[in-house]
């Protein structure tokens, strides 16, 4: 398999200011972290808040530059100042906030927005518009303004206005953290249909649960560090483990764990309902 | 309310005014603004009238989209019409009170005066209803590309205003959670002289200053993270090209133009 994202001993660190604008200190918000991700995984990030996990995904697009170690995306080390817009370009980004990345006026306009600085000639920005649009389902919205949508459909054009420039990877950085619960499966759903169906790597941010049990692959960070790496099903099977980092396991998985140590025969790391009332009708 | 502001709120509507090159509506509002102010005469304004009538039904955009616009303004038009009818004496006296003097020229000037500004907005509000900001920043970026000569950053000054536009209604509706969030816990901006009501909203601007300067941090990132790097090298999708049409509003125009200078020149 590819590897689209090296990263080698990363550290990064910042100064601390005083009152006076002084340098008081230095905060170290990764700790010499390495991590390989596959082209085509569904790679969820998890931590919380103040973990590092939003400092390593800005990394991943050149936004900041490690202190010390590498970041490869692909053949591309990020600290190379002339490969920064093939980066860019490669590895997209969707931020938190839906209104602070929308940058047009017009849903469509907003889309062409990555296109138009690669300086893709102009039917092909057309045709890129097109299919980015129908592949996160807003193509009725196209000529709409942006401040009319909801939070989940902002943050489906800021997704498209990604895809339109076709990059190998996406990086969501807590994507769905202002949004409510429609919304947020609005998101998680057209992103896992771009994994699936176009094959685009997706590293996820996110602090809710109910959205990494999708992700191929499940990174928790701590205080700079990768404290746990596996699949879905073995990180939650891991209860009392994510407790100690402040995270909480999804309900159904919380339920099953506690069932199982009043002595119920139940398997390790179960995610959804389905799974539980399964396991609960073999038992009886 | 205080959302209630049309400037830059593009009414989307297929119109054949909606789809003139925004370089035309430009250099039309231009052009109607000078026609207003060469425009002399009951006939001449009875033209202006007219045209800017058709021009509002063409362009599909309801009436009170523009009226709307008119809001801000209202303390202007008081200002020009109350000058112009105790300044200008001119024509048979009305009344005459003190040192106050009416007179019918100065009635006919305050009025005149009057529907100029209020057709100046209205002409304005229609461009802005009818071109995106988009278009109308593309507009200005294109027509005003000469000054790159003489290096004039006409691309990042196009960008900055487009982007100011789009910010706009969302920095209102901020100032308005703002505001209700101070005023569900007392604070008062609606009673007091002009000072301290001056003085209520300087707790409202600092939350407010700060929020836009992290919107501005936050947008900065996200165009960066889309390759933005000014306007070298960059395509457009919407490349602006003259049409049929817009060869047909420019000779309209100017026919409006002249018969306006005609009509002046003849009074």
């Amino acid at each position: 398999m590819n590897k689209i994202i090296k990263i080698a001993k990363l550290i990064y660190e910042y100064a601390k200011y005083g009152d006076e604008g002084e340098v008081t200190g230095k905060t170290r918000a990764i700790d010499d972290v390495s991590l390989e991700i596959e082209q085509g995984d569904f790679v969820a990030v998890l931590g919380h808040n103040g973990s590092g996990k939003s400092t390593l995904a800005k990394h991943l697009n050149a936004i900041l530059l490690p202190t010390e170690g590498t970041v490869w995306l692909g053949e591309m080390d990020t600290k190379d100042a002339d490969h920064i817009w093939d980066i860019r370009q490669r590895a997209g980004m969707v931020f938190q906030n839906p209104d602070n990345q929308i940058i047009a006026n017009m849903v469509e306009e907003d889309v062409a927005f990555g296109p138009e600085n690669m300086g893709v000639p102009t039917m092909e920005i057309w045709e890129r518009v097109d299919k980015s649009l129908r592949a996160v389902g807003m193509t009725a919205y196209r000529r709409q303004s942006p401040n009319k949508l909801s939070g989940g459909q902002k943050q489906r054009v800021a997704i498209a206005g990604v895809v339109a420039m076709k990059p190998d990877c996406i990086i969501m950085d807590e994507p769905t953290a202002m949004l409510d619960p429609h919304g947020r499966a609005e998101v998680i759903e057209t992103v896992q249909e771009l994994n699936r169906t176009e094959g685009i790597t997706v590293v996820l941010i996110t602090h809710y649960m109910e959205e990494v049990i999708h992700a191929n692959r499940v990174v928790v960070m701590d205080g700079g560090k990768i404290v746990m790496d596996g699949t879905p099903r073995e990180i939650f099977s891991r209860v009392e483990e994510l407790k100690s980092y402040r995270l909480d396991v999804p309900q159904v998985t919380e339920l099953a764990y506690e069932l199982k140590k009043e002595g119920l025969p139940l398997p390790d790391g179960i995610l959804t309902v389905e799974e539980l009332v399964d396991a609960l009708c073999q038992y009886v | 309310m205080i959302r209630d502001i049309t400037l830059g709120q593009y009414y989307p509507i297929e119109s054949p005014i909606h789809r003139l090159d925004p370089r035309t509506k430009l250099a039309g509002t231009l052009i109607f603004i000078v026609a207003l102010f060469v425009a002399q005469g009951l006939v001449a304004y009875l033209i202006a009238t007219a045209f800017l009538a058709s021009v509002i039904r063409v362009s599909k955009v309801p009436l009170s989209y523009m009226v709307r616009g008119l809001k801000s303004i209202v303390i202007l038009l008081l200002f020009s019409v109350v000058f112009n009818i105790f300044f200008i004496q001119d024509g048979t006296m009305l009344i005459h009170v003190g040192f106050i003097t009416i007179t019918t020229g100065g009635l006919i000037q305050a009025a005149f005066m009057a529907v100029r500004l209020v057709y100046l907005i209205i002409g304005s509000t229609l461009m802005t209803l009818t071109t995106t900001p988009n278009d109308l920043t593309d507009g200005l970026e294109k027509s005003l590309g000469f000054l790159k000569k003489i290096h004039v950053p006409v691309h990042e000054i196009a960008m900055i205003m487009s982007i100011a536009l789009r910010f706009i209604p969302i920095l209102v509706e901020e100032t308005d959670k703002i505001m209700k969030a101070q005023m569900a816990r007392g604070a008062d901006f609606e009673s007091g002289n002009l000072i301290q009501r001056a003085k209520a909203m300087v707790p409202l601007l600092v939350p407010l200053f700060i929020s836009a300067f992290r919107r501005a941090s936050d947008l900065a990132m996200a165009m960066e993270a889309r390759c933005y790097h000014g306007g070298e090298g960059r395509t457009k999708m919407k490349p602006l090209r003259y049409e049929r049409a817009d060869k047909a509003a420019y000779g309209v125009l100017l026919a409006f133009l002249a018969l306006m200078v005609v009509l002046r020149v003849l009074a």
